[in-house]
């Protein structure tokens, strides 16, 4: 059986999130953050930033909402039983605070097969209110045995 | 930073119940991380670290060694093999190469117990963002 490419260049619904000052601490926390930039929004203020700041890493949290949708489009054909998390890519912009809200499209960039696997590579571009691109990401799942 | 020069080493134990508090903060709730009974009946040895939260660690050892969350531009990795909880992770990484616009690239990986979980990370720090 071969990968479906057909669905290779689809573009996904849109999602935004909007980023909270405790949604933010909850994560630093959990991933073992310490940087008050994170955690104290005097700290944030008095380096210049509105609101605290999320990690880069956080751009997990405002991604996935509109990666979901894609891993089960039934189009693009994953079986999610067997898929794993084979690489992972972010390149960032301008850092994101609480009380932003950005919003996260996704495409199916890539589907390919190599040695009886599938590699399914999406790509999300998330952008701030301003216009401006925060974080560009490649996330490569494996589908084993397709 | 000149080439060759190493990010300071990262160590971090996840505690047993770190999956499901990775769970909440990420909204990624795949039961291979957070159900016992669940990951042994698809075949894995027990519950497993979710990728992200193990590259996580690999972006914290950059921001800190680049000074702070707007220094990390860029982070690229492979995930090979599968993370556990209640054993120390590493992350180690050296600097590759530091541009005349002040970029420095990186490259890094994360061991545990001897094996490396992730490998062949890259990442771009701007020391002066």
């Amino acid at each position: 059986m071969a990968v479906n490419t057909a669905a290779i260049g689809k573009t996904f619904e849109p999602a935004t999130y909007a980023v909270g000052r405790e949604k933010i601490r909850e994560y630093a926390h959990a991933v073992g953050e310490t940087d008050p930039l994170y955690l104290d929004v005097a700290a944030a203020r008095a380096a210049g930033y509105d609101d605290v700041v999320a990690p880069p890493m956080f751009a997990v949290v405002y991604s996935l909402p509109a990666v979901w949708p894609a891993l089960f489009d039934e189009e693009v054909g994953i079986d999610f039983g067997r898929m794993v998390h084979g690489g992972q890519e972010f390149q960032w912009g301008p850092v994101v605070v609480a009380g932003e809200e950005i919003t996260t499209t996704a495409n199916l960039k890539d589907v390919s097969e190599r040695r009886g696997n599938g590699f399914f590579v999406f790509e999300t571009v998330s952008v701030n209110a301003r216009g401006e691109t925060v974080c560009t990401g490649l996330w490569t799942n494996i589908v084993r045995g397709v | 930073m000149q080439p060759g020069d190493e990010l300071e080493p990262l160590s971090v134990t996840p505690d047993r119940y770190l999956t499901v508090r990775y769970a909440g903060a990420s909204g990624d709730f795949n039961p291979i991380h957070i159900d016992e009974g669940f990951a042994r009946d698809v075949g894995l040895p027990g519950r497993i670290l979710h990728g992200l939260y193990t590259m996580a660690q690999v972006a914290r050892a950059h921001t800190e060694a680049g000074g702070g969350p707007a220094s990390l531009k860029r982070l690229s990795v492979q995930f090979r093999g599968m993370g556990v909880p209640e054993v120390e992770l590493v992350v180690t990484g050296t600097v590759r190469e530091v541009r005349d616009d002040g970029v420095v690239l990186t490259e890094s990986s994360c061991e545990q117990a001897g094996k490396r979980i992730i490998r062949n990370a890259e990442a771009e720090l701007r020391l002066d963002p």
